[in-house]
């Protein structure tokens, strides 16, 4: 027998009060794979990897790790399941009363892994791999521009080599150059870490260097999902709209006038 | 029919609030007891909470005092019972003006401040954030403000108790006339333990009230900047109105006989 996908959605379900988001997604990523999801803004893909970390929790379906389903994991089993995962949130989500590197370290200083001047020193060291030198390690976020703290942002969410990272819109908001030195740190990291890694991205570019998979998500459900060199191959009339970006096609944006 | 159906909504969406705050509270009570601890924000807390509310308290505990030795004063010349001037300021402070009036500043200085920061932490995703780096958000936010609020509520208002009292004296001896020495006779002799015991209790109760609320509606906001603003009044209000109506009970309990 096969192992289990590291990440499975199994008919997830989940609405905000009348509004249906997720209407039955199901999705395996193995393990090892770098997934990049795509679709329209709003339509659930923050939501749905937040019903991994336990931020939101799904009203039906299975969220599986490892084939463990973590659905209304509590306790000290969330505790464990989320040191192994990282997260990019897509606003930063930085602390605004601590500097840089401690919003860095905070990971590694609240599950002991590293304390004091090891600390800073691996913060500082996280830092460097996002392209930030020392000389912000000091400051809050407050003083940093916005691809700064993404970037900050990012170096929090891998300091402590998680297995599994999110990111979540790694490279919006950041020039094109810093972009691609973004995807190819997300390959580096899913490479060297041997991580599982699920990017949610509107850049198509940034889909094709960061992705081995891609997965759109449209009305509730998963459309689509394959081999990013099929990304091309005109399978899927939403993924081919989505991609050429073309306003005409099956996904009809509503604008009220 | 339509009449009850009304009020019996309103009645369940009281029944829940009310739960909803005790299952919080237990929680908060809970991650106050139980390790690990985070100290660095218990100390922080506590200085935030007990050291730069003192010139609130003091001020307002000082000009009450006063004014209470002026009141009773021209009131209780028409009995010719002016000497009761000092046991009235002692009284009045130590059991009711001091803790009553402490708990009222607090709630405007430290349950708004409360509310806001953890309501913006909760808008910009921050609680989420913590909750992926292996902290609970309830530990790390919410146990060390409680705890800092009941133990240093009390602190405050054993201070404001001798600042009320010897703004009853220096109105009592420079401005009406009083013998010094004999006033401040009349105040030892005439406090008991009791009465100074049962506004320390109060305190406490109103420092656990004040950090709850602060924490509860901050933890709870959502929807941005107008969302933090709602938390922040609701915290304030409601915590002036409990600490106004557990006053009433825990008297009751104290002294009635
Ligand atoms: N806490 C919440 N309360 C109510 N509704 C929510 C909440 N979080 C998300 N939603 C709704 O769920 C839907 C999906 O949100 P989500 O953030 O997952 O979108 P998204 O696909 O990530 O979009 P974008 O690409 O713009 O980030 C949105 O319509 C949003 O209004
Ligand atoms: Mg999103």
């Amino acid at each position: 027998m096969s192992a289990p996908p590291k990440i499975a959605f199994r008919d997830v379900h989940l609405a905000f009060g009348p509004k249906q988001v997720l209407k039955g997604v199901g999705l395996e990523v193995q393990k090892g794979d770098s997934l990049v999801v795509i679709g329209g803004s709003g339509s659930g893909k923050s939501v749905l990897i937040k019903t991994v970390l336990g931020i939101t929790t799904p009203d039906s379906g299975q969220v599986l790790v490892d084939g463990v389903d973590v659905v209304g994991a509590r306790g000290r089993d969330r505790e464990a399941l989320n040191n192994r995962i990282g997260m990019l949130f897509q606003g930063g989500a930085l602390f605004d009363s601590l500097t840089v590197w401690e919003n860095v370290a905070f990971g590694l200083i609240q599950t002991g892994a590293a304390k004091g001047k090891a600390a800073r020193a691996k913060a500082i060291e996280t830092l460097a791999r996002v392209g930030l030198d020392e000389a912000v390690a000091d400051l809050l976020p407050v003083e940093l521009s916005g691809g700064m703290q993404k970037r900050v942002a990012l170096a929090r969410a891998i300091a402590d080599q998680p297995e599994i990272i999110f990111f979540d819109e790694p490279t919006t908001g950041l020039d094109p150059i810093m972009s691609d030195v973004i995807n190819h740190l997300i390959v580096e990291c899913v490479r060297d870490l041997g991580a599982t890694a699920i990017t949610i991205t509107h850049d198509m570019r940034s889909a094709r260097t960061i992705a081995n998979r891609v997965a759109m998500i449209y009305d509730g459900k998963i459309v689509w999902d394959g081999p990013v060199d099929k990304l091309d191959a005109g399978e899927n009339p939403y993924v081919d709209q989505f991609v050429h970006g073309r306003a005409e096609g099956p996904i009809q944006m509503t604008v009220r006038r | 029919m339509n009449v009850l159906a009304r009020i019996g909504a309103v009645v369940l969406a009281f029944f829940e609030a009310v739960g909803r705050v005790a299952i919080f509270a237990g929680s908060a009570l809970y991650h106050c007891i139980a390790p690990p601890f985070h100290g660095r924000q218990v100390l922080r807390q506590l200085i935030d909470v007990g050291y730069y509310s003192l010139p609130v308290v003091a001020l307002t505990t000082l000009f009450s005092g006063m004014v209470l030795a002026l009141q009773s004063y021209t009131g209780f010349a028409r009995f010719s019972a002016e000497d009761a001037v000092a046991n009235v300021v002692v009284l009045s402070m130590t059991r009711e003006l001091a803790p009553v009036l402490a708990g009222l500043m607090v709630a405007g200085r430290i349950g708004a401040s409360m509310a806001a920061e953890i309501g913006t932490m909760r808008v910009t995703e921050q609680i989420d954030a913590l909750a992926t780096l292996s902290t609970h958000p309830m530990k790390y936010l919410v146990a060390p403000r409680i705890f800092a609020g009941v133990t240093m509520l009390p602190v405050l208002v054993l201070i404001g108790d001798v600042i009320g009292a010897l703004g009853g004296y220096l109105v009592g001896v420079y401005r009406l006339g009083f013998n010094a020495s004999a006033y401040m006779q009349q105040t030892w002799n005439f406090v008991e333990t009791m009465d100074v015991v049962s506004g320390l209790v109060k305190a406490g109760i109103f420092g656990f009230i004040v950090t709850l609320m602060g924490c509860y509606h901050g933890y709870n906001s959502r929807g941005g900047a107008q969302g933090v603003g709602v938390a922040t009044t609701n915290a304030v209000v409601s915590s002036a109105i409990l600490i106004l109506i557990a006053n009433y009970f825990v008297t009751e309990s104290f002294f009635s006989k």
